[in-house]
């Protein structure tokens, strides 16, 4: 993973001294809140329901096990022993008090962390997958081309007061685990055929109150140009996007507003002046960035394990985790795994607490090569595992409630931290989870149902990305009491689509009732081998809707 | 009086009596206007591009930079205005400015102006800063340092970092 050099850590230090001493004006009240805002937003410091919320940056979600403890540690003195993993791949802490903020930025920046720029109109944390460098679908590893653009977006002082908050992801694989549709800027990296790196260039997708997915706004840009062109694109964005109104201040918005066309046109004419000037990057940093992420030193497997099959016959219950959680490798006799943050009802989607931390550094360390990666979807990936280890680390996560088996199924649901803490909720998030979790408990049924994403969001922001799950529930409010509509259809990856709304919306008693109706319908319509979004796209919204609202089911 | 701070061979001066007025300050001159009012008050010579102007050029955060153009030869001085910190267009009209349009007269903050966004400011180019009326500039002053370390470029640091030897001081780490 990415080193840090003297230059990264001068930042961070300077940062953390800079907050601290904005920190101390608040108190002594030289800076109005109204001034202090956007100061704390983009340190990763909101106020929410009952506390301030520190979010920490997790870049491309990449971690330590030495970062994963020191995350362990500001759980255990500065929370209530948990953290919070969040869809863009960092770490929120729910409790902490502003007077002890700057320690935790400290105590980051010793560890080569920090917390700029995860809120805030700026540029946010850079994501890519959670398998990037180890995957076996990849085209080449999207960490070095990240980690630059990371660096490059970090206090640039051109762009820190954007419209509205900016969000690039990449992918370099064949399936897009990033979700680059549904970004601000989606870059998809590859090789031409002459073997030189290039990037799609998407632009203008997003969720929230307008979902839109992302339109191509450039083929085959040399990755020499990367940054140049962001910059093109950041300013014209920057001049032109709307600040009359912030739910229409995206770049989405002001894309549809000129057509993908004149904005194309627009960026070229910023871009031309500038694209062969110093910020063309150079093969000297790429090099110097790549260095980081060269692969770990992989030890030459026996090409069959004995004990890996009679581990899987033998033991229905791992055999039933390896067939969902546990991924492809590039290299012969290794494995990613997915540990799954939702058991159900122990525990929120996402949350983990200081000891399972601890536990995931040590695995890391153990299993691995002492690293760990967070997925988009709240889950932890430990990156390289020796198939050998598999029962031995299953057991351990079973043990620590890191075991479930249900990564891409109904139960493993994203869901934003919803009512229970979020001051822009409209409705819960949590409890509608684990409601679901707790009514679709049998594991040999959900293996059945097999891929099902549900995602849920407590208000139209769409942190639970709940248009593209499959099933996807909002929160509304409805003359003061919290009502959840639903999407069925909705997809990530290289098929994103947008969920169809399927009726009025439900009351919270409802919803599980409601989730088993859809469930029922796919089951009953399924035809050999098909997976719930096909058959959606088969039949339809009609089936789902008929029964979902039928009075004769209802309990 | 203006609560001004000006670099003077990129030094943080206070300026204790500059003489300009924005357009609604409405008392005495040189008067600082808006793109139509400054035309409209300007003698052919000076629409010409034969002498320069009395008045400075206040760009405001709709105006294209690229409309001075014609009279940039002709112009005293160029304010940015900031109606809000947090409105982050003129950071962008700087840019353009210096490096597209290559102003190298005097280009100053006026508005929403404050001490910690003038380090981004003096980054994007500008060489005065007139601070909202009631914050101190002594306090203000300390706001103009920012990080010692800028990862991309800007119009004072037109090279990134990468080009700048990072890569060759690997032994400092």
């Amino acid at each position: 993973m990415y080193q840090y050099d003297d230059y990264d850590r001068a930042l961070v230090r300077e940062r953390v001294a800079q907050f601290r001493d904005q920190v101390q004006r608040r108190l002594a009240d030289e800076l109005s809140e109204e001034e202090f805002l956007p100061l704390r937003l983009q340190n990763g410091l909101y106020l929410q329901k009952h506390a301030y919320m520190l979010r920490v940056a997790i870049p491309y979600g990449t971690l330590s096990a030495k970062q994963m403890r020191a995350l362990a540690h500001i759980a255990r003195e500065y929370d209530r022993g948990y953290g919070h993993f969040t869809t863009r791949q960092n770490i929120q802490f729910n409790w902490v008090e502003l007077e002890r903020v700057p320690g935790i930025l400290d105590w980051l920046a010793e560890h080569d962390m920090h917390a700029i720029q995860t809120s805030g109109n700026c540029v946010r944390n850079i994501t890519t997958e959670a398998f990037a460098g180890v995957a076996a679908d990849e085209y080449l590893d999207p960490r070095p081309l990240a980690e630059i653009l990371r660096q490059w977006s970090t206090v640039n002082p051109e762009f820190l007061f954007l419209p509205r908050k900016f969000k690039i992801a990449l992918c370099a694989a064949e399936q897009d685990r990033a979700a680059i549709q549904v970004h601000d800027i989606g870059l998809q990296l590859y090789r031409d055929e002459a073997g030189e790196l290039r990037l799609r260039v998407l632009v203008g997708g997003g969720l929230g109150r307008t979902p839109i997915i992302a339109q191509t706004l450039r083929e085959g840009l040399h990755w020499q140009d990367c940054l140049s062109y962001v910059e093109a694109i950041l300013r014209v964005y920057n001049r032109h996007g709307r600040r009359d109104n912030k739910y229409k201040a995206r770049i989405k918005i002001l894309v549809k507003a000129q057509g993908i066309e004149a904005f194309a046109a627009e960026v070229e004419r910023e871009w031309q002046p500038i694209k062969d000037g110093p910020a063309r990057l150079t093969e000297d940093e790429y090099q110097r960035v790549a260095a980081s992420f060269q692969k770990p030193a992989y030890a030459a497997q026996d090409g069959l394990d004995l004990d890996f099959g009679t581990q899987l016959t033998r033991d229905h219950a791992f055999a039933r985790w390896v067939s969902r959680n546990v991924m492809a490798h590039q290299v012969a006799g290794y494995v990613s795994v997915v540990l799954s943050t939702k058991p159900g009802i122990s525990a929120p989607p996402g949350d983990v607490t200081t000891e399972q931390m601890e536990a995931l550094a040590d695995w890391s360390e153990r299993y691995g090569f002492g690293e760990i990666r967070v997925a988009h979807e709240q889950n932890l990936v430990l990156p390289d595992v020796r198939k050998a280890d598999l029962y031995a680390l299953w057991r351990e996560a079973e043990a620590a409630g890191l075991g479930t088996a249900n990564a891409g199924l109904l139960t493993d649901i994203i869901a934003c931290p919803g009512g229970d803490f979020c001051a822009l909720a409209n409705a819960k998030s949590i409890p509608i989870a684990q409601a679901i979790q707790q009514r679709f408990d049998d594991l040999d049924y959900l293996h059945d149902l097999g891929e099902l994403s549900l995602n849920i969001s407590g208000c139209m922001n769409a942190c639970g990305h709940h248009h593209i799950g499959n099933i996807g529930i909002l929160g509304v409010d409805k003359n003061g009491s919290e009502w959840y509509q639903l999407t069925l259809g909705g997809s990530q990856g290289q098929q994103a689509a947008l969920g169809k709304v399927i009726g009025p919306s439900f009351a919270a008693e409802q919803v599980p009732e409601v989730i088993e109706r859809i469930v029922h319908t796919y089951v009953d319509h399924r035809e050999e081998g098909e997976g719930f979004l096909d058959t959606f796209q088969r039949i339809g919204l009609e089936p789902f809707k008929a029964r979902v609202y039928s009075r004769e089911e209802v309990a | 009086m203006n609560n001004l701070i000006r670099l003077i061979d990129g030094q943080a001066r206070i300026v204790s009596d500059d003489p300009w007025q924005l357009h609604e300050a409405g008392q005495g001159e040189p008067l600082i206007l808006p793109l139509a009012a400054w035309r409209e008050r300007q003698p052919v010579e000076v629409l010409e591009g034969r002498a320069v102007s009395a008045d400075g050029l206040l760009l405001q955060v709709d105006d294209e930079p690229e409309a001075l153009q014609p009279f940039l030869a002709s112009l005293p001085l160029i304010a940015i205005d900031f109606p809000s910190f947090r409105d982050g267009r003129g950071y962008s009209q700087a840019y353009l400015l210096r490096t597209r349009l290559g102003w190298r007269g005097e280009l100053r903050a006026v508005g929403d102006v404050l001490r910690d966004q003038l380090a981004h400011m003096r980054q994007c180019g500008f060489d005065a800063f007139a601070v909202r009326a009631d914050k101190s500039l002594e306090d203000a002053l300390k706001g103009l340092q920012g990080l010692s370390v800028l990862y991309g470029r800007s119009v004072i640091e037109p090279r990134p970092l990468f080009r700048r030897g990072r890569h060759k001081e690997e032994s400092r780490s």
